[in-house]
């Protein structure tokens, strides 16, 4: 396999959680516990899961939006995490965002053009204002809006307009990845299906890649060529999309497939579900995680905490998984390239 | 013959625009009989949302409710009075909303604001209605309910305040449950929890539920019969399997196509072109026109007609009109 | 350099500086609305305001010279627009009722009976004379203060918002305690070293007044600091600084301008206070109001100079804050989104 784009081992970000006059740190809220995974060249990884499983903050932690406490985050050749505050602004250009809630992103005082041309200013692309206004026209287009949208205001457009200007807005510094966090979730599904085609041309054209966070599995089976589905701050099973979605390996991925409502009218089913409620992240149950909500459960699983075995192309972090010889997916757990 | 729970005739609903007033609910008619499971389905701004308010006529102001017809329980409920209006909503239909986060009073004890809820309707005394709600909480599958009756709202999870939300509204066994998107804000699994508790109290009760949503994928799960609203008007009904697996109208067919579960790696999903259009831009046809792949020339300037399939599953388009004929 | 050119000159600067912020405030469509919003709510008391603010800039411009044959002493005393709107040797000798023909004590004829609209004071000045330069008074105090007060509560209030830390902590520190000490004293204590001119009593004004937005800017910064747009800049490479002025600062505006407006009239009706304790600035309602008090006492009462000077005050106080009123609707981000 070739050189991923991306590749990040062992990253951890945790919160304290300050209590007292003193604000002395109580504990910390595990929101990334050690997480490994690697997006391909050109490719897209998926990273799943619900709420409080961290996934937002592995995006984040990726841009130094947040501080991450440990891990590496391998990009060209270099660690991001361990870059200094003044060389991590120009890093910036290789790796955008685009964020869920397409209102939110954009200043709504800020002209369209101007949103979409600020990352061109911070980065000195194009020699001067008309330049970079054709610059954004061109792009404008390219995401399927009118150009002449750019001199108008965020709140004159709809949610899937904006989520469009805030991709134009991330392509305009011409980046090699692209962490969409949740970046459909808060769109109506024809306008989503828009979007999804949308980053998938352009990352054909483009050879863009693609770190796609989102909790909507049905919308990873289009878009992503791996999946790594993450519980509670770690990563539970990871692997080649159609695989996971076929023969999932670890007991939440089966609770998150039979959780989908299908629309069939032919098959409606009831499937076996996962019982109970996301334990807090500040306070993960002990040996396995997922343990107090797994319909597999046994006594190992509440005391000793599962390592990350190899599985097909990919792993599980599961007992049930464990091979006899204890193997487990090499570039994921101990950081080599495989 | 079975009761009809519900009926609607003709149901429109108006705000003041800066052009004249809009109707976000326009002519919109249905009914629901005993322990039937409707799904109202749409986007967001057709207007499903706003039929349910006006129902129970929780229309803010300045919205106006004008119908023919909305009847509950066979009474007519838009002559009511205010004060037997407010006997209807939670005794004979009860709702349950979106926000789990937002809609329970978060300076009250989960079990204080389902006691009030019995207490509203019924003469029961503190100990019997505690009681009542402690049995309430556990057939909600709300785990260790008598310690939960006493818990804030800010100590439950969303799932966990979402089945309060569904204790409250069955406490006083109403005929028909309104559920405006309830499973919207929570996490899949859970969601997948509330539908089963959902489908199991409908079918012990025997309780209709009018479900608005714009997931077609819960429509299969828990609907009998489905309405689709595109645009403030009701564009197909029908049965669940007619619906979703012979689906007439343009939009339909549409919405369904682009649910990305079937598509493979690699192809385009089909899309709707296009995005919903403003009140100031609907045509005076059919205000699918702009985005519909099938459009006629008469399409955007005559209201489309019903045409009748079997089994009541209704279409409201000029081109299936015309290959019905045929 | 005199006191008048210094007048004229600020005059010119403020005229100036008003223009050119009106043309770039006009381009921009969300203050055109907001402009246009104001005008339609409160059109009487923006008209108000209007009126008093022009009779204030009249009463700023003044210069020396004499219309011809008057008396020699007037030509070395500047005059403004409004005093030469009234003749120069207009004062009589003591009080006297509006619109009489003779003095209150004694009877004597006036020197130009039943011209004087609103009566004369104890030496004789004109009453509607003085209440009309009141007006500038007003607006000096109200419109420097003011602008003491915004670049103090944004530099500490931003600061503090956005770096966090020890620095907040530090300005958290400096506001409670100013809060907490009782205006007037302090007041007292900064004219007694200050002195007492129309600048220095502003000053000591804006000093003891630029905590309350100072605090209400912290709050508004650390609210932005974590919007989605202000990490979505930040991601896109945006230097933190320009984070600064492009996104947070223009966000703050409309606090700025809607507390400031409400301000105003409080900054008006503290000065009045401190000319009732002799400190304040020289012909300001206040000291009318001040010096009318005694009037009270005689028999029968004079009460057409401390009417006047109150209803002038109450006038542009209530003008004010219905405009006010009317901006913090208009401004009030949420209605600014809602038109989406």
């Amino acid at each position: 396999m070739s050189e991923p784009l991306l590749r990040v081992e062992g990253l951890r970000t945790w919160f304290p959680i300050r209590r007292g006059l003193l604000q002395r740190t109580v504990g910390h809220v595990r929101a990334v516990d050690d997480v490994s995974f690697q997006v391909p060249v050109g490719g897209t990884l998926a990273l799943v899961g619900e709420s409080g499983c961290g996934k937002t903050t592995v995006g984040l932690s990726l841009l130094r939006l947040v501080r991450p406490q440990a891990g590496h985050a391998w990009f060209d050749g270099e660690d991001l995490l361990a870059l200094p505050p003044e060389a991590i602004r120009e890093r910036r250009r290789q790796i955008q965002i685009v964020f869920q809630d397409p209102m939110a992103s954009l200043d709504p005082r800020l002209r369209i053009r101007d949103a979409v041309a600020e990352g061109m200013h911070a980065f000195g692309i194009g020699e001067n204002d008309s330049e970079r206004t054709e610059r954004v026209a061109a792009l404008l287009s390219r995401v399927q809006l009118d150009p002449d949208a750019m001199w108008r205001y965020p709140h004159e457009f709809s949610g899937g307009q904006r989520q469009r200007v805030c991709i134009a807005r991330a392509l305009a510094v011409e980046p090699r990845l692209v962490v969409c966090d949740e970046s459909v979730s808060a769109l109506d599904v024809s306008i989503q299906a828009q979007i999804l085609n949308l980053l998938s041309e352009l990352q054909e054209e483009r050879g863009l890649s693609y770190l796609f966070i989102t909790h909507d599995l049905s919308v990873v089976r289009y878009l992503a060529d791996r999946v790594a589905v993450m519980y509670l701050g770690q990563i539970v099973e990871e692997g080649e999309t159609e695989r996971v979605f076929a023969q999932p390996a670890h007991p939440y991925t089966e609770g998150l497939l039979a959780a989908i409502p299908s629309i069939d009218p032919a098959a409606r089913r009831l499937r076996p579900r996962v019982r109970g409620d996301v334990p807090s992240p500040s306070d993960p149950p002990a040996g396995c995680r997922f343990h107090t909500r797994c319909g597999e459960v046994f006594e190992r699983c509440t005391r000793e905490a599962p390592r990350f075995y190899a599985v097909h192309d990919g792993g599980a972090r599961c007992f049930l998984r464990e091979t006899p010889d204890g193997a487990t997916a090499g570039s994921v757990e101990d950081g080599a390239a495989r | 013959m079975t009761e009809r729970v519900l009926r609607v005739e003709a149901l429109s609903t108006r705000f003041p625009g800066s052009d004249g007033p809009v109707a976000v609910v326009e002519d919109v008619s249905f009914e629901i009989e005993r322990g039937e499971v409707l799904a109202l389905v749409g986007e967001s701004g057709c207007g499903k949302s706003m039929t349910a308010f006006s129902l129970l006529r929780l229309v803010p102001r300045p919205g106006r409710i004008a119908a023919r017809r909305i009847e509950i329980c066979g009474r007519d409920v838009l002559s009511l009075p205010v004060p037997e209006m407010r006997q209807v909503r939670g005794r004979d239909a009860a709702m349950i909303f979106q926000e789990p986060m937002t809609s329970l009073n978060p300076v009250q004890t989960a079990g204080a604001q389902v006691v009030e809820a019995i207490r509203l309707h019924e003469r029961l005394d503190a100990g019997a209605a505690r009681r009542r709600t402690v049995e309430l909480f556990d057939r909600v599958g709300i785990p260790d309910p008598t310690a939960r009756f006493d818990a804030y709202p800010h100590q439950l999870s969303g799932g966990m305040k979402q089945r309060v939300m569904i204790a409250m509204a069955l406490s006083s066994h109403p005929k028909l449950l309104i559920a405006d998107e309830p499973t919207t804000a929570l996490d899949v699994t859970i969601q997948a929890q509330i539908l089963d508790l959902l489908r199991e109290l409908q079918r012990e009760s025997g309780t209709s539920i009018l479900l608005i949503t714009h997931d077609l994928g819960i429509v299969n799960e828990l609907a009998d019969r489905v309405a689709v609203m595109y645009a403030a008007r009701l564009v197909e009904e029908g049965r669940r399997e007619a619906i979703l697996g012979d689906a007439r109208h343009p939009y339909t067919q549409g919405l369904l196509r682009s649910i990305p579960g079937r598509g493979r790696r690699g192809e385009p999903l089909a899309e709707i072109p296009g995005v919903v259009p403003a009140p100031e831009e609907w045509p005076p046809g059919c205000r699918f026109t702009g985005r519909c792949g099938r459009a006629l020339d008469g399409c955007a300037t005559t209201r489309p007609e019903e045409t009748r399939f079997a089994d009541g599953h209704v279409v409201r388009c000029h081109v299936v009109a015309r290959e019905a004929v045929r | 350099m005199q006191a008048h050119v210094v007048s004229n000159l600020v005059v010119g600067v403020l005229g100036v500086t008003l223009a050119w912020v009106s043309r770039r405030a006009w381009r921009s469509p969300l203050w055109r609305r907001a402009a246009a919003g104001v005008a339609r709510r409160r059109p009487a008391s923006l008209a108000v305001v209007l009126l008093f603010v022009w009779v204030a800039l009249l009463d700023a411009v003044s210069w020396v010279g004499a219309p011809p044959g008057a008396e020699a002493l007037s030509l070395r005393k500047p005059r403004s627009v409004i005093d030469r709107a009234f003749p120069v040797d207009w004062n009589e000798r003591s009080y006297s009722r509006p619109l009489a023909h003779v003095e209150f004590y004694g009877g004597r004829v006036l020197r130009h009976p039943g011209r004087h609209l609103l009566g004369t004071d104890i030496i004789g000045r004109d009453v509607l004379h003085l209440t009309l330069k009141g007006a500038r008074v007003a607006l000096l105090v109200g419109g420097l203060t003011t602008l003491i007060v915004i670049p103090l509560a944004l530099l500490f209030g931003v600061s503090a918002g956005y770096r966090g830390g020890r620095w907040d902590d530090f300005v958290f520190f400096l506001i409670s305690t100013l809060a907490a000490m009782p205006s007037l004293l302090l007041l007292i204590a900064l004219i007694a070293v200050l002195g007492r001119g129309p600048v220095q009593v502003c000053v000591a004004l804006g000093v003891t007044g630029w905590v309350g937005l100072c605090r209400l800017v912290r709050g508004e910064t650390l609210k932005l600091r974590e919007l989605e747009y202000v990490r979505a800049a930040r991601a896109l490479g945006v230097s933190e600084g320009r984070i600064l002025f492009r996104h947070v600062l223009p966000n703050l505006m409309h606090l700025v301008v809607i507390t400031s407006v409400l301000l105003f009239s409080g900054l008006v009706l503290s000065e009045a206070v401190l000319s009732w304790l002799g400190i304040g600035i020289d012909g300001s309602w206040g000291q009318m109001i001040d010096q009318a008090r005694d009037e009270l006492s005689r028999d029968p009462p004079i009460v057409w100079n401390l009417l006047s000077a109150s209803v002038a005050l109450f006038a542009l106080i209530l003008a004010v804050n219905r405009v006010g009123d009317a901006v913090r609707d208009v401004l009030d981000p949420r209605t600014v989104e809602d038109r989406g």
